[in-house]
């Protein structure tokens, strides 16, 4: 357990990916759960950031012809974060362009009066 | 009889042909229709027939009363306690969910390498030859470029795509065009007048001075992306947020002077196009151990690193197009 | 490097490229561009699939000028070729069999951006398939995520927008555990590769270190890709998703989709984490109990459905469960008892909500049993392919289901004990639930006296669906009577796999 405080970036990832997932599971209006959703993802890629930390060390932008490991974090990860942040970019636009398709139908925002009326609408 | 009728309806066999009808009412009815019809040999008996009939039809409508009650009262109470108990129910096991789950994943985390560590996994052979001869094999200065736009490329063909079909969906699901429902339009274009700010002085004079600003650091920051801090996403989500201020201070009319649903599709398109074509062209010949003939150039200067500054123009175009058509679609339901 | 080893390559991005071309076009040349695409991509698969046949082993190839730790990579293998062929003719035949509807649902302007989604879906199965780098499955599993949603709510009909939102959401939950899942994975070992993880892991599990991660991570790529291909109880979405969508739509998801997240499992299972691993954690145990759950669970929910194309998506659910089951059993013959699955459910469950289509055109539009009797004698070649699929459903011998049975039933001698105990009995009870409701919805698509049969109208299917549906009935025979390559392809590529 000791290494909890050690990883502590880590771990604060974790709560916030917590409380974005609850925040999604949770709640009813439809705004809510994608900032739930936002929540999640910007904690995994605070997470996928805290992996590429090393202890001393640089951006990798090459600086000075100086091409040493020894001078520069591991960059794989920001380029992964890079790839996430439009991926999560791109689903949100579409999730909240769902949410407004179904307000301007149903002038509401919980999900579960939405379910309710389309299930009448139809019969 | 009604009463045998009644056991002989409840019974399983009929109640197997009702279900293989596909639901009660329906065959019900038929039966009771077909059965309701005086045979035409029975004209002998047609007092004592209505006398069933009406006995029946009494049945029925008891029946019917008895059912209309029962499905109220179920209905009440799905909307009234039985909603708040399973909604109640719902949120327990959401909320213990997810707290087993962090504490889960925190048990995980203290079992992870330590943070910022020398010697963790990820240190191995893949970042030290991104770093020791990335400049050398892809040409750019800024590692994390060379590694997605060269080494890791098909990834962010993929990831490009991803804000393609993004763009591709929302125009679907948004787009409020002439053959759609008149209402939606007219209630899309009524919020427009209503909440966005219309010849606001101070608005528009501050944006004339910002937005060109805006979009030249958009153009540095993409121009820059292969040698420090940039690149085509961030060089274009900045040009895009100076399209946005520009339309929130000028209004739709003035940039549907250079920048339309044609402009925005076609821009789009090819820049999206000469990526997958020129990334598809690069894997082909790293594949096939074909020598590509682009070359690498100075590193450090603007024009350098092969194909990287040219994808990095096409990202940013694409980014830039799409960032400002989920506003104006999200606002108004067109460009 | 042959010429025909760029095949996958190819395969993955023709139908990238043209997406962008599709978007630009109207109407008709978008369509036809998408459907020729997906054709060649088919062709492509076929061709693929014969040469691998002659070659013998599965081999990687390079995507840019760096090789593999540094570089992305995909990997081809015949287990990929067939699953790749599989999953692109029944695109085809998909979109070939709800054409007609395609257009009377959609509205116009749209269309040809539902065409984009279908190419850019066939694209990313591809990639899913032919990947050998675990974030590019993330990122391709994101485009057929959004391009899912969009296909349920492509006609919007306010039932399929809602069951669009849900499916988002249970989506999103599963999107973030994947991810989460790969960021541990790359803390543990340092790679993304998958021969190099595999490698690592080995080692890792070998000297007993990073034991509670390893299990989480497992944990949580199999919740986070059971959310997405709908196991039982994250099936929320399905019944309305399935139902209210175009016929299209419904078959790309029910075969395609769900099948290309459970394929992406099984390679996950044996390219990424090994056997042995997933094995020595427990999690097949798991797997193998949901699956029965999910697999009676659905079938019983099927029964009490009245709309016909609500019963064929709990019996979808059913048959995911069906696979999970399989892949619980963890031996190599309840591997490739999968894998077969996923070949055939995918070719039998469009087959089913193409016809499911057609019946109901020719029935006012509407979908159920009572609106629907008589349906065969008013649209035959709708009632013939409905027929057959259900038969093959239900696991009669000669055509695929049956071969499903059978090799569940081998998978499940093979391990004895109380689990073949377990799989016996849950394919009895789903064979018996399976003949209730199909047997229901045939005799009501049957049933009518005699003088009204020759009042029916008969209703004109056009080419390309009378096209799709004989093809897709043709395959259904054909994986049942000649299932012996298939089953043989099957097991050499999980040998190349390992």
């Amino acid at each position: 357990m000791g290494n909890l405080f050690n990883n502590y970036e880590e771990a604060c990832a974790i709560i916030l990916f917590g409380i974005g997932f609850t925040t999604l599971l949770l709640h009813r209006n439809m705004i809510k759960k994608v900032i739930g959703f936002s929540m999640m993802d910007s904690a995994i890629y605070l997470f996928l950031a805290a992996k590429g930390y090393i202890a001393g060390r640089k951006a990798p932008i090459i600086e000075n012809g100086v091409q040493a490991v020894e001078a520069y974090i591991n960059p794989v990860p920001a380029g992964l974060v890079l790839t996430g942040i439009v991926v999560s970019v791109s689903s949100t636009a579409l999730m909240l362009a769902l949410t407004v398709r179904l307000y301007r139908r149903y002038h509401t925002l919980n999900i579960d009066e939405i379910t309710e009326m389309a299930r009448k609408e139809e019969v | 009889m009604a009463k045998q009728r009644n056991d002989y309806e409840n019974s399983w066999f009929p109640r197997l042909k009702r279900w293989i009808a596909g639901g009660a009412a329906v065959l019900d009815d038929r039966v009771a229709d077909q059965l309701g019809r005086p045979a035409p040999e029975e004209d002998a008996s047609a007092e004592n027939y209505a006398f069933y009939e009406a006995e029946r039809a009494a049945q029925r409508l008891e029946d019917e009363e008895r059912e209309a009650e029962m499905i109220a009262r179920a209905r009440a109470w799905r909307e009234g306690r039985g909603k708040k108990l399973t909604r109640a129910l719902y949120g327990v096991i959401a909320v213990a969910l997810c707290v087993s789950v962090i504490l889960l994943l925190l048990i995980t985390v203290s079992n992870l390498p330590s943070f910022g560590g020398k010697d963790n996994p990820t240190n191995n052979e893949v970042p030290r030859r991104y770093i020791e001869s990335g400049l050398q094999e892809t040409g750019a200065v800024n590692v994390v470029a060379g590694m997605i736009l060269d080494y890791r490329a098909f990834d962010t063909l993929g990831e490009s795509h991803v804000l393609f079909i993004a763009a591709c969906a929302v125009l679907l699901l948004l787009r409020v065009s002439d053959s759609g429902d008149p209402r939606e339009r007219l209630e899309a274009e009524g919020n427009d007048q209503v909440y966005e700010p219309k010849d606001d002085i101070i608005l528009q004079r501050v944006t004339g001075f910002l937005a060109p600003v805006i979009l030249l650091f958009g153009v540095y920051v993409l121009f820059n992306g292969h040698l420090g801090p940039g690149g085509g996403f961030s060089g274009g989500a900045v040009m895009g947020a100076g399209l946005i201020l520009y339309v929130n201070a000028y209004g739709f009319e003035a940039v549907s002077r250079f920048f339309t649903m044609r402009t925005y599709k076609a821009l789009t398109a090819s820049a999206l196009g000469f990526y997958a074509l020129a990334k598809a062209y690069s894997f082909f010949c790293g594949a096939n151990h074909l020598d590509s003939g682009i070359g690498l150039g100075t590193p450090g200067a603007i024009f350098s690193s092969g194909l990287i500054l040219y994808l990095n123009i096409a990202v940013g175009l694409v980014v830039a197009c799409t960032m400002y058509g989920f506003y104006a679609l999200f606002r108004k339901g067109d460009l | 490097m042959a010429l025909w080893q760029n095949l996958p390559f190819a395969m993955i991005l023709l139908p990238l490229a043209s997406a962008g071309v599709t978007s630009v076009l109207r109407g008709r040349a978008a369509r036809w561009t998408a459907i020729c695409v997906i054709a060649l991509v088919t062709g492509m698969a076929a061709a693929l699939a014969v040469f691998m046949q002659g070659y013998g082993q599965s081999y990687p190839y390079m995507m840019g000028h760096f090789p593999a730790p540094w570089g992305n990579e995909i990997r081809a293998g015949i287990l990929e070729a067939v699953v790749a062929l599989c999953f692109s003719a029944v695109m085809l035949l998909s979109v070939l069999g709800g054409l007609r509807n395609l257009k009377r649902d959609i509205r116009t302007d749209r269309q040809n951006l539902y065409f984009v989604m279908c190419e850019l879906t066939t694209s990313a199965l591809m990639a899913q398939v032919f990947t050998n780098d675990v974030f590019t499955a993330y990122v391709f599993l994101e485009i057929t995520t959004i391009a899912a949603c969009v296909l349920i709510c492509a006609n919007s009909k306010g039932r399929a927008l809602t069951a669009a939102a849900r499916y988002m959401v249970l989506n999103l939950v599963g999107s973030g555990l994947f991810l989460l899942s790969l960021s541990l994975i790359y803390d543990l070992t340092g790679h993304l590769l998958m021969s190099n993880i595999q490698e690592k892991m080995a080692e890792l599990s070998a000297q007993g270190k990073y034991e509670q991660p390893i299990t989480m991570v497992i944990a949580l790529v199999t919740i986070g890709l059971g959310i997405k291909s709908a196991l039982y109880p994250f099936h929320t979405w399905v019944p309305d998703a399935y139902s209210m969508s175009t016929p299209t739509s419904s078959a790309i998801l029910s075969s395609l989709i769900s099948e290309g997240y459970l394929f992406l499992l099984i390679k996950f299972y044996y390219r990424v984490f090994g056997m042995q691993v997933v094995l020595e954690t427990g999690i097949a145990n798991v797997l193998f109990v949901l699956g029965a759950f999910g697999a009676v669970m659905g079938s019983l929910l099927a029964v009490r459905q009245t709309d016909i194309r609500r019963m064929v998506a709990y019996s979808s659910v059913a048959q995911i469960g069906y696979i999970y089951l399989a892949m619980g059993i963890g031996t190599p013959e309840g591997m490739t008892a999968a894998a077969y699955q996923i070949v055939a459910h995918a070719v039998c469950k469009a087959l089913l909500f193409i016809a499911a289509g057609g019946l109901s055109d020719a029935s006012r539009e509407r979908q159920d049993l009572p609106h629907l009797r008589g349906a065969f004698y008013r649209q035959p070649v709708a009632g013939a392919a409905f027929t057959l699929g259900a038969l093959s459903m239900i696991g009669l011998p000669l055509l695929s289901g049956f071969i499903v049975k059978v090799s569940y039933a081998e998978a499940a001698v093979g391990i004895g004990g109380k689990r073949m105990a377990g799989v016996l009995a849950v394919l009895i009870v789903s064979t018996l639930l399976n003949t209730l409701y199909f047997g229901r919805a045939m005799i009501n698509l049957y049933r009518l006296e005699e003088k009204k049969i020759r009042e029916q109208r008969r209703f004109r299917c056009g080419a390309c669906f009378a096209i799709s549906c004989a093809l897709l009935a043709a395959v259904t025979v054909a994986l049942g009577v000649a299932s012996r390559p298939v089953l043989e392809a099957i097991r050499q590529g999980f040998q190349m796999f390992g």
